[in-house]
């Protein structure tokens, strides 16, 4: 049975890979066949699609930091999540449904630290032999807008 | 309004004075004379108002503008602003209304912005009121003309505004048709906000030079290279820009390993190509076409990923980029996948558009005190015509020349 401990544990890891620049390790939390989507509540509210980042595979999350780390051009900074106690919608031997709030700040190469983003992840869970990985996950935004640009995921 | 003191030196516009992005007095009166002067503005598209009643909020530069369709099938757009004490009419996004009431002092105005409607105008048990000279028909919001094309609404302040066709000319026209060529849905939107200037960010999108070198995404994967086949339209006013390119693998050359860019990269390949993987939906092989009309509108053809772009001053050295990613109406189940899959090249997270969001920045940056400096726009000449290469910066000198022009500079 997966339980509340488990995502929480499983946030923190999710969250330490990315705001310790452990990148690499960011897409082997996703299933090989998952949706990773980030979008704002605006688009979720009429149902719009289309996210800022959108993937379908562990390849394309694996793509993404291939990118970030050989071919985009953006200043270096890095983030801190923080991140809300999960709500478990359901739960059972083979996985959850969730949804977690999070902020997050930006802190630039300069020194500011600025808040970036709040939201909530809506997630699904399977559970993998022990390992608990997301099948899904839509980065529900508050905002409609982002700042400068999103290189980091979320 | 003080005179902004610029001084442009030279005849030409290959030299632009790095104080044209910054400064209040300059900024208002690119609003007088640009964004509220003899240009149309993008507002929104026509699948946004579907229904009678149907409005969006929206800009014309800074200025608070509502667009509504009427149940006459017409389009009408005014300041979204009461003639009472000036508080906005609208305050969401969008919606659908019988008509607009003010949440300060219910005054109300119907769908053509028309004032209809003043709370207590004859006063209470005959105190108070509005005095009988008062008439609604002098006060109301100002209006916008109001002009469509391939779904496109755009509305202008100004009556000494060519027709939009005719401000758009044939050469911009046909290209527009060419991708609105049958209805469109929006997919999603997305709004960046940009640590510069709203003219850096314009002038980005009608740089062709750039476009293979800062991104190496384009470049490694054969995208968009200058060596393709292509081209730069320049319309008669400047202004407006239409840049193009043919992925054609027959003709890879060698002139960007000989220039040793490091944009050129042999060994990064994708794990899962579906971001690039596209289906033909244009029969001229044109892969990319990068399309604006003066001041701030662009429209996008990355492969099948198709997108508007507002362009909006948000004071000097602020501005916003409103994106509207669409398909098509009539678009398969699996057309719609390929276009969700290709928006990762663009918005604010996007392969290639990330680093669009942060160069104008660079720049704002870089040109602080060097007001008395100026950029040097000299790529492909002097000239501000159509080309057939695109290293050339042609298209920017165009905006110069259309932005001078308005602004009597």
């Amino acid at each position: 049975m997966v339980d509340v401990l488990a995502i929480c544990a499983f946030h923190a890891a999710y969250a330490h890979a990315i705001d310790s620049d452990e990148l690499e390790r960011w897409p082997s939390f996703f299933t090989e066949r998952c949706h990773y989507r980030i979008t704002h509540v605006e688009n979720e509210r009429e149902k719009l699609p289309a996210g800022i980042v959108y993937a379908d595979s562990r390849a394309m999350l694996e793509d993404r930091i291939a990118a970030l780390r050989e071919a985009n051009i953006y200043e270096r900074h890095r983030y801190r999540h923080l991140l809300g106690m999960p709500l478990v919608e359901s739960a059972d031997g083979g996985g959850a449904v969730a949804r977690t709030p999070f902020m997050v700040s930006r802190i630039m190469h300069s020194g500011e630290t600025g808040l970036f983003a709040t939201g909530e992840y809506r997630d699904r869970f399977v559970l993998q032999g022990n390992r608990l990985l997301l099948a899904e996950r839509v980065v529900v935004c508050d905002s409609t807008v982002t700042d400068t640009l999103l290189a980091l995921p979320l | 309004m003080q005179e902004s003191t610029i001084e442009w030196r030279g005849p030409g516009f290959t030299r632009i004075p790095y104080g044209v992005y910054s400064g209040p007095a300059l900024a208002q009166q690119e609003q007088e004379r640009i964004f509220r002067g003899a240009t149309w503005n993008y507002l929104c598209l026509e699948a946004e108002l579907p229904e009678d009643g149907s409005f969006r909020t929206t800009f014309a530069g800074e200025t608070p503008v509502v667009v509504v369709k009427d149940d006459d099938g017409e389009i009408y757009a005014f300041e979204n602003r009461c003639a009472h004490r000036g508080a906005l009419l609208a305050l969401e996004k969008s919606g659908k209304v019988e008509n607009f009431q003010c949440v300060y002092h219910a005054w109300s105005y119907n769908r053509q912005g028309d004032l209809v409607g003043v709370a207590f105008e004859k006063g209470v048990k005959g105190q108070g009121g509005m005095p009988a000279s008062f008439c609604k028909e002098e006060h109301g919001p100002r209006k916008l003309m109001v002009a469509r094309y391939c779904g496109l609404v755009f509305g202008s302040f100004s009556e000494d505004v060519p027709p939009l066709e005719e401000y758009l000319g044939d050469e911009i026209c046909q290209r527009i048709e060419r991708v609105l060529h049958k209805p469109v849905e929006v997919i999603g939107r997305f709004t960046q906000a940009l640590p510069n200037n709203w003219k850096l960010y314009v002038e980005n999108v009608k740089d062709s030079y750039h476009a293979s070198l800062l991104h190496l995404f384009f470049t490694t994967f054969e995208l968009n290279r200058l060596s393709q086949k292509g081209g730069v339209i320049v319309d008669e006013s400047g202004g407006h820009h239409v840049s193009y390119s043919m992925i054609d693998p027959a003709a890879a050359d060698s002139s960007y390993r000989e220039q040793g860019l490091r944009s050129d990269d042999a060994q990064y390949r994708l794990k899962d190509p579906s971001v690039l993987a596209g289906f033909q939906e244009f029969d001229d092989g044109v892969t990319l076409q990068i399309l604006s009309v003066f001041p701030g509108f662009v429209l996008q053809q990355i492969q099948n990923c198709l997108a508007v772009r507002q362009v909006l001053p948000k004071g000097e050295g602020r501005s916003e980029l409103n994106w509207t990613y669409i398909g098509y109406a009539d678009d398969t189940p699996e057309q719609r996948t390929v276009r969700l899959n290709q928006l990762n090249l663009v918005g604010p997270a996007g392969f290639i558009s990330m680093e669009d969001g942060a160069v104008g920045g660079f720049v704002q940056r870089g040109i602080a005190g060097a007001r008395e400096l100026e950029a040097v726009v000299e790529m492909g000449g002097e000239a501000t015509g159509s080309s057939e290469g695109r290293a050339t910066e042609t298209s920017v000198r165009g905006f110069w020349k259309a932005w001078r022009h308005h602004m009597g500079a």
